[in-house]
């Protein structure tokens, strides 16, 4: 498996402006190759989580804290949209946004007290704010509706243009999937992702090399809770009902999962997670709940025979002892000589 | 010559335990200043309480003159202490290159905005980084291994990551803890020639060494510590003769004074 995905990485690396071209035409042109109602709604699904895994990878993968919750900033955003456009009737397009912000915010939250936790203290904390924002979101029967949830979440529309059908949902999630990768990949390569990788790799030894390790975790967290509340945005009126049972813990498990599987700290892990998980989710939709116990079994699997991920960076902190750095430091060694 | 690092009694206590007690030195500008003892005597923990991982029980830190014993080390690393660690502490998935460039946190600016719009600030960091990084890899000799993950490097070679990573932050005084342990003589020696170069180039060094023959020969003064306790400070010839010195490594007999004289 391993020499199979060095040789595509191979491919990939020598023809990358090419592949993303032909992956782009692929996916813009996909909707029209006359697949059932359903399956574009599966194909929404996997683009829609591909930025919410995103989101949480980039909390995961990055910086090295073990975020569990993001299904919490995921309901905070669509909880954002759907309140503020059945009762004012706002704009979609300022209210996705806001939702980012809104979300972004509980992230803060959240994440000032934990600064001096990590790892599986950090966790429980995570999961625990989670179940806090959802039993919330089910108790405050006024604001969110309760157990009844909120029904009739207008569609978004732009100029007359009315996003109503799956096939236009699989363009905006498609435009928020690329947007969320540009930012991303602009963002890691700079001094502040560098910081984050920094605070993964090692917490002491960023301190003593002047980085504000308190000042990027939160913004760290903050970064990845502002996608996560995009997405609930945008996937609430996709849905257009929405209650508090589409937030449960099982959400961000399903979420963790899919970045486990694809390989944390790639921006490319995620993505592979998603389409995954998304299509066994189908697949098995016959054994019914049984087929969390495959999500089980799988991530257990790939732990075990591959813990960087299917497409796992080999810098990934996961990868542990797995790597073979030599052929890469003997490229290295003949570039600069 | 100015001073560069001055302890004022600085203690710091473990409950009943007193790892460091009372400890006073200055160390002067271009400087490479020795700290030696027996395990267990403390030297680590005053590194720490100096870098800001532990704050001072007592006393007083400065740096050129400014207060710093209770800053964040985060803080007092952009005053100008830089620390590498006995643990070596590298950032072993990333590159070597990548390791240096965190180094250079410090000199930049820039924040997620920048990035996302790719501002003038952005390219200007970044140019300045990639620069400083291969700067500072070529000055330590690494760079032959630029690209090369730093975990699956030798271990002499790592530890040089290790300072060429702080160097890139430009210290005022660079703190090495336990530069040469685990290292080879060959390795050892190499270290000490590029540890004088720093030096010469007017870098400030504080260090703590086990290996005799290398703290003789490269400190221009020495502290040595016993208990948490000072017992000795002054040039490697004064320490050498120093017979509290003496009955600390090798107990006090004639047999173990005559080993330190041939170091």
């Amino acid at each position: 498996m391993n020499t199979l995905i060095n040789a595509v990485k191979k491919v990939y690396g020598e023809h990358k402006v090419l592949f993303l071209a032909v992956i782009v035409v692929l996916l813009l042109i996909l909707p029209f190759l006359g697949f059932k109602k359903s399956t574009i709604r599966i194909m929404c699904r996997i683009l829609m989580y591909c930025t919410l895994a995103g989101s949480l990878n980039m909390i995961n993968g990055y910086s090295g804290q073990t975020c569990i919750g993001q299904a919490g900033f995921f309901c905070i955003g669509a909880y954002t949209m759907a309140i503020l456009s059945t009762r004012f009737g706002i704009s979609f397009w300022i209210l996705l946004p806001l939702g980012g912000i809104m979300a972004m915010l509980v992230g803060l939250i959240v994440s000032i007290p934990t600064l001096r936790l990590k790892g599986i203290y950090l966790s429980i904390i995570t999961m625990g704010a989670s179940e806090v924002i959802r039993i919330v979101a089910l108790n405050w029967e006024s604001l969110t509706g309760g157990s009844f949830g909120i029904k009739d979440i207008p569609r978004p529309s732009a100029g007359g243009f009315l996003v109503d059908s799956p096939m236009k949902f699989y363009y905006l999630f498609l435009i928020l999937a690329v947007i969320f990768l540009f930012i991303s990949s602009r963002v890691i390569r700079s001094r502040a992702g560098r910081a984050w990788m920094s605070i993964r790799e090692d917490e002491l030894a960023a301190k003593a090399l002047s980085v504000q390790t308190s000042y990027y975790k939160a913004s760290n967290f903050m970064y990845g809770a502002f996608w996560a509340g995009i997405c609930g945005a945008a996937y609430a009126p996709y849905l257009q009902y929405i209650d508090s049972t589409v937030f449960s813990l099982d959400e961000g498990f399903n979420i963790l999962s899919m970045v486990i599987i694809g390989g944390q700290g790639t921006l490319a892990g995620p993505i592979v997670g998603s389409a995954l998980v998304n299509f066994l989710t189908e697949i098995l939709r016959p054994v019914g709940t049984w087929r969390f116990v495959t999500y089980a079994l799988l991530i257990i699997i790939m732990m075990w025979l591959r813990p960087q991920g299917l497409v796992g960076a080999s810098d990934s902190i996961l990868a542990g002892g797995r790597i073979k750095m030599k052929s890469k430091s003997k490229k290295a060694a003949k570039e600069s000589a | 010559m100015g001073e560069v690092l001055r302890t004022e009694g600085v203690c710091r206590y473990f409950g009943g335990l007193k790892a460091v007690e009372n400890v006073s030195m200055t160390v002067n500008s271009g400087q490479i200043f020795g700290i030696i003892g027996p395990n267990g005597a403390g030297k680590t923990t005053f590194f720490n309480v100096c870098s800001g991982i532990y704050k001072p029980t007592k006393g007083r830190v400065y740096l050129c003159g400014r207060d710093i014993s209770n800053m964040r080390p985060e803080t007092i690393s952009r005053l100008g202490i830089t620390r590498t660690f006995q643990s070596m502490q590298l950032f072993k998935f990333m590159t070597v290159l990548e390791n240096v460039k965190i180094g250079c946190h410090k000199g930049t600016k820039s924040g997620i905005f920048d990035a996302i719009f790719h501002t003038g600030r952005y390219k200007r960091d970044e140019e300045y980084v990639t620069r400083k990084s291969l700067e500072t890899i070529e000055k330590a000799g690494l760079t032959k291994y630029a690209y090369t993950m730093a975990g699956s490097l030798p271990y002499g070679i790592q530890r040089r990551v290790e300072i060429a990573r702080a160097l890139a932050t430009d210290p005022e005084i660079l703190l090495l803890d336990e530069p040469a342990a685990g290292m080879n003589p060959m390795e050892t020696v190499d270290l000490r020639k590029f540890v004088q170069e720093l030096n010469r180039n007017g870098q400030t060094i504080l260090l703590i060494e086990h290996d005799m023959k290398f703290v003789m020969n490269c400190c221009h003064n020495i502290l040595v510590l016993n208990f948490g306790k000072k017992i000795c400070e002054g040039t490697p010839e004064v320490v050498k003769k120093d017979p509290e010195v003496q009955a600390a490594y090798f107990g006090s007999g004639m047999i173990g004074g005559e080993v330190l004289n041939h170091a």
